[in-house]
């Protein structure tokens, strides 16, 4: 049987050989560090999770209506008719909140280990590519129910586009396809997010893993491992080939992660109105606006950064570039860390207290984008007081404390390239320590 | 042929030809696409004037009517409500609207052509949601020098009952009044103001 099945292999190997190639250059001798811990299974999980994404996405298809009047009703349809509908979309639901936890969890790895610098920029710029193309994918997805925050949302999001002077009006009828966000466009947003933006998503990810194995994966301790090679195989003496060893350490990790979203699937699927919001069970309503209204929580960091920023010469539009320089920004991190060494083992004080300072200000960030700006209450100064008069535009507490957070978002990166160059760094090893 | 042979230059201006004709083909080929995004005929189509009848509403009522897929509202004013207006303009962003959208007839105070009943656009000029009437009683809720108009839940932007925008609000202008007219004491035409007046 055996001898047949490699007969078999053989014949398909002779007539196409690439097949073996590819296998070979990217898995079984792809030599990768041998001291990856546990932040490296992210990469991984946020390809099984496209993965699961694609299959789930497809069988919806085969039941949604993308048409105002029939969109809401066939999602209840899907989840109450259908064979195994329920289960299908939530899913796929649960599956977009945990592709952003994977990939927020990935590109924090990136900033322990300093996996964007040299020679790895091209690997960390198709990821911010992969990060913002999620982003719109998910937006898209998210108009679909037809659902009040379905609604309210994509209203909101296209008109940030609107704000944008000269041609911004335009630019948002031409994305709307109405004067109101209609059955033009919830169609259009449907045939973006099923097959436009996962091309582009398949496209992207190709991309970022080819240019990994160009230049080779980075590790915990951020030395470069093809600095040493054994003299007689020419492999690197601290990699191991990826598949079997790497291929087996990410199965575990795979069945951890599947062990977590399984329980959230079947216990709470909409996880308490953060994976899918209270208010979208509510039909699309173009002449009510929720009471509270609220991004999904992957936004909602760069919704604060939105709301923090006041209005300047009548128009909206420096908040909108606030948010769009904050998520952009992202791409010139390999060029603003000026650090000699990558890994946060060997960064000195500067750079692991910015980077701990970033990380609870985001977070921050994103718990204040799920709530009302009058959630923490008010400042009590008087209108007539020097604070009320010249200071304090607005008294809720919640807005100020969200512009701290935005202005330390932003200082993060903007004083990157002097605290980086004047940290105290520990010398590199060598080789890799495990 | 290789890469140290002299430049043959016709069959380089060729290249050059066919790749430029090659690509403003493309660009032109792209136009339907682009264009196919734009409201279709039958979206322009849509949007004739309304009339509201406001014979049964009470005073502080807020009727919402559609318009050009809008919300617009019509709220039959009290006389606090109206007086109020006076006791905010300071803390107003635009309290004389002057850059603001409104017909010339409502550039005024009141922003409408009869005090009691106000007319506007029920959409938030920041980014498109539409807020809700808070009355002065909901001063827990909005702080202690409320005296009553509208709050925007998406981002947090107050106005007052004339649909002035507050300072400090992300919303940079006040709420856009549509052209509208008396067409009897009991009906408002909403989307044209060519009628009477």
């Amino acid at each position: 049987m055996a001898g047949r099945l490699m007969a078999l292999w053989d014949w398909f190997d002779s007539r196409m050989p690439s097949v073996g190639e590819e296998w070979r250059k990217h898995a079984a001798e792809y030599y990768a560090p041998k001291n990856f811990n546990f932040w490296y299974y992210f990469g991984s999980l946020a390809m099984l999770v496209l993965g699961i994404q694609i299959i789930t996405g497809i069988f919806l298809t085969m039941h949604y209506k993308p048409d105002a009047n029939l969109a809401f009703g066939s999602v209840e349809y899907i989840m109450r008719d259908v064979w195994g509908g329920w289960i299908i979309r939530y899913i796929h639901s649960t599956g977009a909140s945990a592709f952003f936890v994977v990939v927020y969890l990935h590109m924090f790895r990136g900033l322990l280990y300093g996996s964007y610098k040299r020679p790895r920029e091209l690997v960390w710029i198709f990821g911010v590519l992969i990060y913002l193309t999620l982003m719109g994918e998910a937006f898209f997805g998210y108009l679909l129910p037809w659902g009040q925050m379905s609604y309210w949302g994509a209203q909101v999001i296209v008109n940030l586009f609107g704000t944008i002077p000269f041609i911004g009006p335009d630019l948002a009828l031409w994305i709307r396809g109405d004067y109101v966000v209609g059955d033009a466009t919830l169609n259009r947003f449907f045939a973006l997010h099923v097959i436009a933006f996962p091309l582009v998503l398949l496209g992207l990810v190709a991309a970022h893993i080819l240019a990994l194995h160009d230049v080779g994966s980075n590790n915990p301790d951020g030395v470069e491992i093809k600095k040493h090679k054994d003299p007689k195989t020419g492999h690197p003496l601290d990699g191991i080939p990826f598949h079997p060893y790497y291929t087996v350490k990410d199965l575990v990790g795979a069945i951890v992660f599947l062990v977590i979203f399984c329980t959230i699937l079947f216990f709470t699927p909409e996880m308490g109105g953060y994976f899918l919001e209270y208010n979208n069970f509510i039909p699309a309503d173009p002449l009510k606006t929720p009471p509270h209204i609220a991004p999904v929580w992957y936004f909602t960091p760069y919704y604060t950064i939105l709301r923090a920023v006041p209005p300047l010469f009548n128009s909206q539009f420096p908040g909108v570039l606030a948010m769009g320089v904050a998520t952009m920004i992202l791409f010139f991190l390999p060029w603003l860390d000026r650090s000699p060494v990558k890994s946060i083992r060997y960064r000195g004080t500067l750079y692991k207290s910015a980077l701990g300072v970033f990380v609870v200000a985001f977070l921050v960030l994103g718990y204040l984008g799920t709530e009302p700006t009058t959630v923490w209450g008010q400042f009590p100064a008087s209108d007539d007081s020097f604070f009320g008069k010249y200071i304090l535009d607005t008294k809720d507490v919640a807005t100020w404390v969200g512009r701290l957070g935005t202005v330390i978002y932003f200082l993060f990166f903007f004083l990157m390239p002097w605290y980086t160059a004047r940290d105290k760094c520990q010398p590199e090893p060598d080789r890799v320590t495990m | 042929m290789s890469a140290s042979d002299p430049i043959d230059r016709t069959r380089r201006n060729l290249l050059v030809a066919t790749s430029l004709a090659g690509g403003a083909a493309s660009v032109g080929a792209a136009v339907p696409f682009v264009v196919s995004m734009w409201p279709s005929e039958r979206a322009k189509a849509a949007g004739a004037p309304v009339e509201v009848d406001i014979s049964r509403m009470e005073p502080g009522d807020l009727k919402v009517v559609e318009w050009r897929g809008k919300p617009v509202w019509v709220v039959r004013r009290t006389k606090e409500m109206v007086d109020s207006l006076k006791v905010v303009a300071g803390k107003l962003t635009d309290p004389g609207s002057r850059a603001s959208a409104q017909p010339d007839y409502a550039k005024n105070e009141q922003r409408a052509r009869k005090p009691e009943f106000m007319v506007m656009e029920g959409v938030c000029t920041h980014l498109g949601c539409s807020p809700q009437m808070k009355t002065a009683a909901a001063k827990g809720e909005m702080g202690a020098d409320w005296t009553g108009g509208f709050y925007c839940p998406c981002h947090g932007s107050k106005f007052d009952y004339a649909g002035r925008v507050f300072k400090g609000a992300p919303a940079p202008l006040n709420l856009p009044v549509p052209p509208h007219v008396y067409v009897s004491d009991t009906t408002i035409l909403i989307g044209d103001d060519k009628k009477g007046a």
